[in-house]
Formats: structure tokens, C-alpha cells, sequence
């Protein structure tokens, strides 16, 4: 057993856990945190991508372990005080999602761009979002509600 | 996934004492993690190396770069000093995979794992790198064995890659769509005295294609490939592409690199 702690989405958490417990285990199985998906579990599909340290990265490919002492930020995080993130907000006024199995990693993905390029193009966009899969097929939108929200960030 | 030990080491002394040949030392884990989820590898102890300071970090002299085994995908594909000593080595870290995965996977884990289509081996063949390890320096001609297989011992550390700075160099993929690995990659890397070029994804494991090199030595130029033949047999034949496809691509992939070199 490991004694892991970290700063969730604000909220300092201490946990023993199993060595081998994954950060995405760790959140939805343990802390009830289940705004992060998990689509393949293979590190592929993206659905659940957090913020450690404020980089994005796979939870469902990452030991709990691994980041010992981290902030980590989750879907849940990115409200505040109820007032949805401007990427939220972009994704429900221009429809960037339909089923939304993929949302929560699509946006954290897409808000850890926008840390390193404000105004990203299209193709900068669709480059950045390679890790993430909309089997719905609804990258159009995805990629208008990342540029919209880019002009309000 | 089955249970294992979990350590943080601070020193390679500590990594070494540890390891065993039950054990796996974790960088990343982009590779490791998803090979252990589907039960393709096992371990009894998993020693995380990332917070052993001297493994990360880039360096850079005028003959060579060297780069630390724990150094991130996003890092060498941001840094300043790569991109200018050797330019093609940035573009290659930021083509690996997907975002999260480069903010994550090491330079010493790609190589280490020796994917047959991973990236970095073709580097280090066309930039005549040295592996650093724990225990001895190797050339790269001796490193990469075969498939998932390279000339490292049981508990030995990669702890840095020196690449040999090129007059010119460029590294084109025909990338998986879905997973970004080459289906083919050909690394183009011209010094004074010699022309390497590495090609990954083709066979068990990346190899130096000798007859485009001698056919570059006397003539640099796309033009001067038109003439190579390449046969396709032990080539890997997948639902991706066959081995004559390949075959086809590496001629391709080759004069695109040497018309892009720079």
C-alpha cells in the first residue's frame, strides 16, 4: 500500500492506496470524482485526460503513486463558483458535443492549449486534439467551441 | 493489472540496488503502463526514476546534444537549443504520439522499450548516438537488437542519449493516423565525411538502409535515390500497410527527407 497525497481541484486529499491504483481509478472509484471518463482504458481515446501540475496528461495511463504530492485538476475543477469555465460554455453555445462521452477530456485537453497558444488556427486545434476521440464524429463544433472560446479567454 | 511494489528512488545507486529480474524501471510509463493493463508484461516491483535529478535535462555542445533519459517528449520539442542544433530531432519529439503522451514519455523509455515503430531509435542510428548508461557507454550500431529487444543488461539505466550534431538532417513519417507511430519513418542525417539514414516501422526493429546511404555518399540529392531498389521480403505486412507498401514508402519517405534537410 502507498500513502498518496495530492491537491485536487483545490481540496488537499490523503489516501492509502495500492501500488498499482491508477490516477482515473484513484478519482471515479475512490474519490467519486466521475466527471473523468474512461472510453478505451488503453491511453488512446482521451476521454480521461486531467490537469497534473497544469499539464494534461492521461489519468487512465498514470499510477496514482507516480505523482505523489501533484495538483491535479479534474473536470469538477473547472467551474467557479458555479460560473461554468469559457470553454464549458463554448462547448454547449456551439454544440461541441452530442453523446459528451468525450467532453470532460476534450475540454481539459483543449484548456491546456489555450495555456501555450491563445489564439490556436484550425489545424493547430485538430493537431492538439490527436489524443482525443469524439466517436460521434463532432469535431466541426469541437473545434469552433475551442476557437470561440479562445476569444473570450 | 497485476499487483507490484511501487518505489521512488532519488539516485541511480538506489534504482540499481533495487532492480531485478522481476523489476522494470518507470519513467513515463507510456509504453510500460498500457503493456501491463493488457497483461503483456508483469512485474514484481515498478522503481520510478523520475525524480533522480541528473537524468533530466538537455545539453548542448558544438559537436553534440545530449539529452537526459527522463527528458519529456514536450521538452525536447519546445526546446530552443534542439531546435537549433538539430532541428529534425525537435520535429521528431513532436510528432510522437499525442499531446498527453508527450507530456509524459522520455526519450531513455522510447529507446529502452525499442518499439519496432517508434521514432527515437531512428535517431539515434542517423545521428550516430551514444546511449549513457549505469554501467558503460553504446553506440547505437550495438543497441538495438530486435524487436523490443536492445543490448541493455538486467538493472542497467539509460541515464543519457548524445546525438552527434549533423551538417544537415531531416526525419519524415508516414504516421498511423490513429496512433501517430511510423508505419514508416526515414531519418536523413548528412555529416562531412558520411550520410546515415534510419528507417523505423518496416522491419522487427530499426535498421540503417546501406544502399540509399551509398547512393547519397557520392550524390545528396532525392534524384539520386530513383535508382535504389529495395526489396520488400522480411519487411512487416499488416493491416496498415504490406511489405511492398512499405517497401514503396521508404523510397518516398527518403527523397522527401532529403529534399526537406536542412
Amino acid at each position: 500500500m502507498q500513502k498518496v497525497s495530492l491537491e485536487i481541484n483545490g481540496k488537499k486529499v490523503s489516501r492509502e492506496i495500492e501500488d498499482h491504483t491508477l490516477l482515473s481509478t484513484l478519482l471515479r472509484d475512490i474519490l467519486s470524482l466521475t466527471g473523468t471518463h474512461i472510453g478505451c482504458d488503453t491511453s488512446q481515446c482521451g476521454a480521461c485526460v486531467v490537469h497534473v501540475d497544469g499539464k494534461s496528461v492521461k489519468s487512465c495511463t498514470l499510477f496514482a503513486a507516480d505523482i505523489h504530492g501533484s495538483k491535479v485538476t479534474t473536470i469538477e475543477g473547472l467551474a467557479n463558483n458555479g460560473k461554468m469555465h469559457p470553454m464549458q460554455e463554448a462547448f454547449k453555445k456551439l454544440h461541441g458535443l452530442q453523446c459528451g462521452f468525450c467532453t470532460p477530456g476534450m475540454v481539459m485537453s483543449a484548456v491546456d492549449l489555450l495555456k501555450n497558444n491563445k489564439k490556436p488556427s484550425d489545424q493547430e486545434i485538430r493537431d492538439w486534439l490527436e489524443g482525443n476521440i469524439c466517436r460521434c464524429t463532432g469535431y466541426q463544433n469541437i473545434v469552433a467551441a475551442v476557437k470561440e472560446a479562445a476569444s473570450k479567454m | 493489472m497485476k499487483g507490484f511494489n511501487f518505489h521512488s528512488v532519488k539516485n541511480v545507486k538506489e534504482a540499481k540496488k533495487l532492480a531485478s529480474g522481476k523489476s522494470a524501471f518507470l519513467a513515463g510509463g507510456m509504453t510500460t503502463i498500457p503493456a501491463m493493463k493488457l497483461r503483456l508484461a508483469s512485474y514484481s516491483d515498478i522503481i520510478d526514476i523520475k525524480n533522480i535529478k541528473d537524468l533530466s535535462g538537455i545539453k548542448v555542445s558544438s559537436k553534440s546534444l545530449k539529452i537526459g533519459a527522463t527528458t519529456k517528449h514536450a521538452e525536447v520539442a519546445a526546446s530552443k537549443e534542439v531546435k537549433k542544433a538539430i532541428s529534425s530531432l525537435a520535429h521528431l519529439a513532436d510528432g510522437i504520439g499525442d499531446p498527453q503522451v508527450r507530456n509524459r514519455g522520455t526519450i531513455g523509455g522510447s529507446i529502452a522499450n525499442n518499439d519496432p515503430a517508434a521514432d527515437y531509435p531512428a535517431a539515434c542510428l542517423a545521428l550516430n548516438a551514444i546511449i549513457h548508461t549505469s554501467d558503460r557507454k553504446i553506440v547505437s550500431d550495438k543497441f538495438f537488437k530486435g524487436m523490443f529487444e536492445t543490448a541493455l543488461k538486467k538493472g542497467e539505466l539509460i541515464q543519457a542519449v548524445e546525438f552527434q550534431v549533423p551538417d544537415k538532417s531531416c526525419y519524415v513519417k508516414f504516421p498511423n493516423p490513429a496512433s501517430r507511430y511510423a508505419i514508416v519513418g526515414v531519418y536523413v542525417a548528412k555529416y562531412k565525411k558520411e550520410v546515415n539514414v534510419a528507417v523505423t516501422g518496416v522491419e522487427s526493429a530499426v535498421f540503417r538502409c546501406k544502399k540509399i546511404e551509398s547512393a547519397l555518399k557520392s550524390n545528396f540529392s532525392s534524384s539520386a535515390i530513383d535508382g535504389v531498389k529495395i526489396s520488400s521480403s522480411g519487411f512487416n505486412s499488416d493491416i496498415h500497410a504490406s511489405s511492398d507498401y512499405r517497401a514503396h514508402l521508404i523510397k518516398v519517405l527518403a527523397k522527401k527527407a532529403v529534399a526537406g534537410c536542412k
